[in-house]
């Protein structure tokens, strides 16, 4: 029963700016004119009460969207930042400046060169994974003997540099970035209408996850980069250039939260301060799922935004706090996060 | 021979010690009182609140090497309670400060109690977790008024008797309060209890094997430092007459930090150095826009590359004493 349906965008695309839903999408259900929707009678039927909420049902399914979209980007960034901090343990606070570089770099490919966002997802890492490389070589690796905090404060000194460089130049309003015409367009699944380019995120954000888990916790370069997490002197000994994977651990990092950039841009504009909007959100995924777990981050990032659309729903006041009360109950429990080791 | 020169030259240490801190603080006190002649005294008042929030900062990362990125929670919270009295239940300054005060140390006591069962890097990440909580908390919540924030607090009077809407009046409170909290931050330091958390910093499990329960230690530090980034907030609100959602964002928590490693951590008078050099940074480079950002970021990057003692850190060591 999946039919495409040739609109040229969806209602609510592109209209929000940050991750907050599009008033639009969802609770109005379709857009009007399309698709006429069920009478009045069916309409009561789209609609559930509970403890006193009536709620929609097309809202649900809508904000159901909207977090898991959210959880995308959520797995993706503290996937990366689980991958920084289990090799360098240090925490990346430049990660929401590499998303948003990531998203601007896209938006520079299309505009100077030409290069449509199929090599934007490709060559956009690729170039902010170099310049976290680096990052990593100029100032991290001569911070390697120091406390650890020293490194956090140095990345989010760097993360003040770039968002305050990029704000300068480019003021803090969106650039628009379009949606590429393959996934231009709708499923209807029948209860509900899934726009292809919102499927296509939380697709290729599952894909790339999956990916970098079974890299790393089943083949050798993973088993490499384990060890050197548990004891690079030993790892050294066996003849690896122990540095130089530090280098590119950081590069890959950093790469993903490009990579989740990309993905962003057509959802939410191409904004300076769209990393400084989601990384503290990230950060507390990062705390719930237990600092350097690469399971925990992506499971973790995924339901979190799960429910932080389903609070949307239920109890919209508390929609921008969910995840922080959430983080409170988890360290009462259990202090190394819900997948950690104990510390 | 035999180790009597040793003790000798330890209590010359300490006499030196002491008596710089004397010049310093007596330098610092003449700074203060000459300052609203040279500068503008809203300008300096202005300062010395944030001196006082890097001095309560300083107590945790330079002394129990506890290291919060939201510290500017206490002062955001505060700073509304305070104002939020003042203006709605119309009490006298002094009150609704301390109401500020009481509502920022109740807050350091939960959310430290949560937060030191971890620590490191850990602890900075849940503490910045907490901030953002307490963000959202001033965003929805009705009495903050959301992006307007408090506007027009009365100064009134303070105790019934001083009016504090005289400038001078302000200014002469506004340094007792700093000169308050920055003298208890010492008398912490310098206490039996003091000792025990350098000492927790130094090696916190061999602090725990004498018998000492660290975290009770450290959450009582946390608290503490809480209660005076809250005295710092509240009178803020009162100097600046308005509660607003900057006192309360992850930036300010952001800027404290930059305050106490430009001044240098871990000394009694780095913070307020740095607070004063931030402070001023952005007041004269305002005109530059987002450049204030930038270049706050590269004073950060500098100072943890090449300047990690800070500037009160460095003349210490170039001089020998502990400031």
């Amino acid at each position: 029963m999946l039919r495409m349906l040739l609109l040229p965008r969806f209602a609510g695309e592109d209209s929000g700016s940050g991750f907050s839903p599009p008033p639009r999408s969802g609770a109005r259900g379709p857009p009007e004119g399309r698709w006429r929707g069920p009478g009045s009678r069916a309409r009561r039927r789209l609609e559930v009460n509970l403890f006193g909420h009536v709620i929609s049902l097309p809202q649900l399914y809508g904000q159901l969207l909207i977090g898991l979209i959210n959880g995308s980007f959520y797995a993706l960034l503290s996937l990366g930042l689980a991958v920084i901090f289990g090799m360098l343990t240090i925490v990346n606070f430049a990660h929401g400046a590499f998303y948003m570089m990531g998203a601007f770099a896209a938006y520079f490919l299309l505009k100077l060169t030409g290069l449509n966002y199929w090599w934007a997802l490709i060559l956009s890492p690729l170039i902010v994974g170099a310049i976290g490389a680096v990052v990593e070589i100029l100032f991290l690796k001569r911070l390697a003997g120091f406390d650890p905090l020293y490194s956090l404060l140095l990345t989010f000194g760097l993360a003040l540099i770039i968002q305050g460089l990029f704000q300068y130049y480019f003021g803090a309003s969106g650039l628009p970035y379009a949606i590429p015409k393959e996934l231009g367009g709708a499923y209807n699944l029948g209860f509900m209408f899934l726009p292809v380019y919102r499927g296509w995120v939380i697709v290729a954000s599952m894909a790339v996850c999956f990916g970098t888990w079974l890299v790393i916790e089943k083949t050798k370069l993973g088993a490499y980069l384990r060890a050197g997490t548990e004891n690079p002197t030993m790892v050294r000994a066996f003849g690896i250039n122990v540095p130089r994977m530090i280098t590119l651990t950081y590069a890959f990092g950093v790469a993903l939260a490009a990579f989740a950039g990309v993905l962003a841009a057509p959802i939410n504009q191409v904004r300076p301060g769209m990393g400084a909007d989601i990384i503290v959100v990230v950060f507390a995924v990062v705390v719930i799922g237990g600092m350097g777990s690469i399971l925990g981050s992506i499971v973790t990032g995924f339901v979190l935004g799960v429910i932080e659309g389903l609070t949307k729903v239920f109890y919209p006041e508390a929609s921008n706090t969910v995840v922080f009360v959430i983080m409170a109950l988890v360290l009462l429990i259990r202090p190394s996060g819900l997948f950690g080791r104990t510390a | 021979m035999t180790t009597a020169p040793a003790p000798a030259i330890a209590v010359d240490l300490a006499e030196r010690n002491r008596r710089a801190n004397w010049v310093a603080f007596a330098v610092m006190v003449c700074l203060i009182a000459i300052a609203p002649f040279v500068a503008y005294p809203f300008f300096i008042m202005n300062a010395l609140c944030f001196a006082l929030f890097a001095c309560a900062f300083n107590l945790l990362i330079g002394y129990v090497n506890l290291l919060s990125l939201g510290h500017a929670m206490f002062l955001g919270l505060a700073s509304y309670v305070c104002a939020h009295a003042a203006k709605v239940w119309g009490l006298e300054p002094v009150s609704a400060i301390l109401v500020g005060v009481a509502a920022s140390t109740a807050l350091g006591f939960v959310t430290g109690a949560l937060a030191i069962r971890s620590s490191g890097i850990y602890f900075a990440m849940i503490t910045v977790a907490f901030s953002q909580m307490v963000y959202f908390f001033s965003v929805e919540a009705p009495f903050t008024h959301g992006e307007d924030g408090i506007q027009a607090v009365p100064q009134g009077r303070a105790l019934g008797l001083i009016p504090l809407s005289n400038p001078w009046v302000l200014y002469v409170f506004v340094a007792g309060v700093f000169l308050f909290g920055f003298l208890g931050v010492q008398r912490i330091v310098n206490s039996p209890f003091g000792e025990i958390l350098k000492a927790i910093r130094e090696n916190e499990p061999r602090v725990v094997s004498l018998g000492y329960r660290a975290m009770q230690y450290e959450l009582a530090a946390f608290t503490l430092s809480a209660a005076i980034a809250g005295l710092a907030g509240a009178t803020k609100a009162i100097v600046a007459q308005n509660a607003s959602l900057t006192d309360v964002s992850f930036a300010m928590s952001g800027e404290v930090v930059l305050m106490t490693l430009v001044g240098g951590m871990a000394t009694f008078y780095g913070p307020v150095v740095g607070a004063i050099v931030v402070v001023s940074m952005q007041n004269y480079l305002a005109q530059f826009g987002e450049w204030v950002t930038v270049i706050q970021g590269v004073v950060f990057v500098a100072c943890v590359m090449a300047f990690r003692r800070g500037i009160v850190g460095e003349l210490a060591a170039r001089a020998k004493i502990s400031l």
